[in-house]
């Protein structure tokens, strides 16, 4: 059995409320903390090695550093759990299962930054979650944890569950921000960075909720300790949600380090491929990040077995690596067809863009539509090398980063399965998804 | 339509008891800042007032947040779970993403597509259904996948679907996203 740190005591009945939580450990970080100064806590994490879990893998404790601290002015924390990047379920499964990890999480993190209001930020239709949230907030509260003078310690911190309303772009840390004061999730553009001018124009941190949790192992077992474990500058737990085509979907936490082989096919983790169907293609973080083949994904050009790591994944750049990103997992085997994969990932940017820059705005619609004209069987090969150019157009020209997140899952689908838009070039209708639609048809019908 | 002129020849107020609500949802944002409880407030209005933001519904939030109206309508317009025309007593809103696409969501839109004898985006005649295919719901180990109201319907096959959608029809009742739910997985 893998190590389980956050997911620990996923399994005890009751978990969600507040005794069965304080039984088990629940908020010992909170008291640890508390007792230190806030530049302790800091470097607690900072020596952890622990990393954002959001999908940008940025050292938690350096951003903290950031943050300004001028006199007389309020600092904000924000957890970000809008959690819509197509494959990730992870924070959902967390707050939803273990809310009260989040909300200590918040309270250890808030005392590290010296913050007295802190808010989560959670996309609409996680609804549901918002009253477990609240309900777990309210015990909190009612145990002391939250609200005037924590443990009699002289601190005030309130913490608050923000609803938004279904927009991907909020997810990113500034449109999340332009959203939570009322606004169109416009990102805006930075420099200023969310520490120096976040949240009212006050100095913000913004952290997913994976990481938020993760602060609470790392102030319990010390930062050192939790930079022995998983690998090398991967340093922790990474929870993993997997879907796609194989026999146990859901949410994982790994040991960085475990080998993509063995967490396609061990009965630990994702139960090998569905229905005994071969491995095609693995979209290994999260819609955004690049799509591999199967042989690319198992292993590296180098010829070693890939790790479930920031370095694995991304081991041999985008030639013939990806990232690790929000750790989605989509698996698909040999009866799916990465060209209609890649024109719901088109279809999905195409209307999420927030429509601020023209190269995202309109290039994502394009590219949409020269994937739909394809599939329909009325593409041409000059189509593809469109594609190939309106994508690298996209990159690195737009605001924020939903521009290249579109971009990459076209670059690499084309970089590693040209001869598959080639065919439906060359046949049209031939390739019309038979196979996939029969195979997933079988799955859905009446038994 | 119909529809609107009922909610305009009606007077917009919340409840008593949503009143206090939105009082204490202002009060979680500092001084000032009460544009903040926008989204949250929409939220309860959609709920409230049909299942729909009408123009007089959004004037009377921009009234309560003391912001114009513009303010509302841009925000209203831009995230997805806001109505802003009239919608079925149940909106179905089925996933359509990779992981969903995986599993059968494109088959799932056509049996749902025959059964209630519509199209994406349409309503039925009775005004029971609305059919709207969405983007992830973060719900892709489960998928394929459906919500309606505050609801995820998870692990879904023709037969799991027909059940729900006939049980929707008998309550006869709108959902909403503030509703109660059952958490069956998760
Ligand atoms: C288009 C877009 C969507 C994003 N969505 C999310 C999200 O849903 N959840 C999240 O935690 N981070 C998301 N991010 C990353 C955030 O901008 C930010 O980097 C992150 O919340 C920082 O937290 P971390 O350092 O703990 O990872 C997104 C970024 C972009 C560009
Ligand atoms: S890249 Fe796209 S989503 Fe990001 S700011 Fe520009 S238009 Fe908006
Ligand atoms: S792809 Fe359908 S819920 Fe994520």
């Amino acid at each position: 059995m893998g190590r389980k740190i956050l997911l620990e005591h996923d399994n005890v009945p009751g978990i969600q409320g507040y005794d069965v939580y304080r039984k088990n450990g629940g908020y010992a970080s909170v008291e640890k903390a508390i007792k230190m100064t806030p530049e302790a806590i800091v470097e607690e994490v900072k020596k952890s090695g622990l990393r954002g879990r959001g999908g940008a893998g940025f050292p938690t404790g350096m951003k903290w550093s950031f943050l300004a601290k001028p006199e007389g002015v309020a600092r904000y924390l924000v957890c970000n759990a809008d959690e819509s990047e197509p494959g990730t379920f992870k924070d959902r499964y967390l707050m939803s299962r273990i809310p009260h990890l989040l909300i200590e999480g918040m309270i250890t993190s808030s005392l590290a930054l010296g913050v007295k209001t802190a808010y989560i930020y959670i996309r609409g239709e996680f609804f549901y979650i918002v009253r477990i949230l609240e309900k777990a907030i309210n015990e909190a509260y009612a145990n002391g944890w939250l609200g005037k003078n924590i443990l009699g310690s002289g601190v005030d911190l309130d913490l608050y569950v923000h609803v938004g309303a279904g927009a991907y772009i909020c997810g990113e840390e500034t449109a999340l921000l332009e959203s939570l004061e009322g606004k169109r999730g416009n990102p805006r553009i930075k420099p200023p960075f969310p520490a120096i001018a976040g949240l009212y124009g006050c100095p913000t941190v913004v952290n997913n909720v994976e990481t938020i949790a993760a602060v609470v192992p790392v102030i319990n077992m010390g930062g050192e300790e939790y930079a022995k474990i998983g690998i090398g500058k991967s340093a922790g737990t990474k929870l993993i949600s997997a879907s796609g085509h194989i026999n146990k979907p859901g949410v994982y936490e790994i040991e960085m380090g475990i080998t993509v082989e063995d967490f396609i096919y061990s009965d630990e983790y994702c139960g090998g491929m569905l229905n005994g169907g071969k491995l095609k293609a693995v979209v290994a973080g999260g819609s955004s990040v690049p799509i591999l083949p199967a042989d690319k994904i198992l292993s590296t050009a180098n010829g070693e077995k890939r790790l479930m790591s920031y370095e694995g994944l991304a081991d041999g750049g985008f030639a013939t690596g990806t990232m690790l990103g929000s750790g989605g997992f989509i698996v698909m085997d040999e009866t799916a067809s990465v060209v209609q994969n890649l024109h719901t990932f088109a279809r999905f940017y195409h209307h999420e863009s927030c429509g601020q820059c023209s190269p995202c705005r309109e290039g994502t619609g394009w590219m949409e539509k020269i994937l739909h004209k394809i599939l329909d069987g009325h593409g041409t090969l000059a189509d593809v090398d469109l594609l190939w150019e309106i994508q690298g157009k996209i990159e690195g020209n737009t605001i924020c980063p939903l521009g290249d997140a579109a971009a990459w899952p076209v670059a690499s689908a084309i970089r590693h399965f040209r001869s598959e838009f080639e065919a439906y070039v060359n046949n049209p209708g031939v390739l019309k998804e038979v196979n996939h639609y029969n195979n997933v048809y079988n799955l859905v019908k009446t038994h | 339509m119909e529809y609107k002129s009922i909610i305009e020849q009606m007077e917009i107020k919340f409840s008593a008891d949503s009143l206090i609500l939105v009082n204490k949802i202002i009060a979680r944002y500092p001084a000032g800042k009460q544009k903040s409880a926008l989204i949250p407030l929409l939220h309860h209005a959609q709920a409230e007032f049909d299942g729909w933001l009408s123009a007089p519904v959004m004037d009377y939030i921009a009234s309560l947040l003391l912001i114009q109206p513009v303010e509302v309508y841009e925000v209203a317009t831009f995230y997805s779970m806001f109505n802003v025309e009239p919608k079925g007593k149940c909106v179905v809103e089925v996933c359509r993403t990779s992981s969903c696409w995986l599993r059968g969501a494109n088959q799932l839109v056509e049996h749902i597509e025959k059964k209630l004898n519509i199209k994406d985006g349409q309503t039925t005649a009775d005004g029971m259904f609305t059919l709207k295919t969405v983007e992830c719901l973060g719900s892709c180990g489960t998928a394929p996948m459906m919500m309606i109201g505050a609801q995820f319907h998870e692990n879904l096959t023709f037969d799991k679907v027909d059940e729900i959608l006939n049980l929707c029809k008998t309550e006869g009742k709108r959902k909403t996203y503030l509703d109660e739910v059952i958490i069956d997985k998760y």
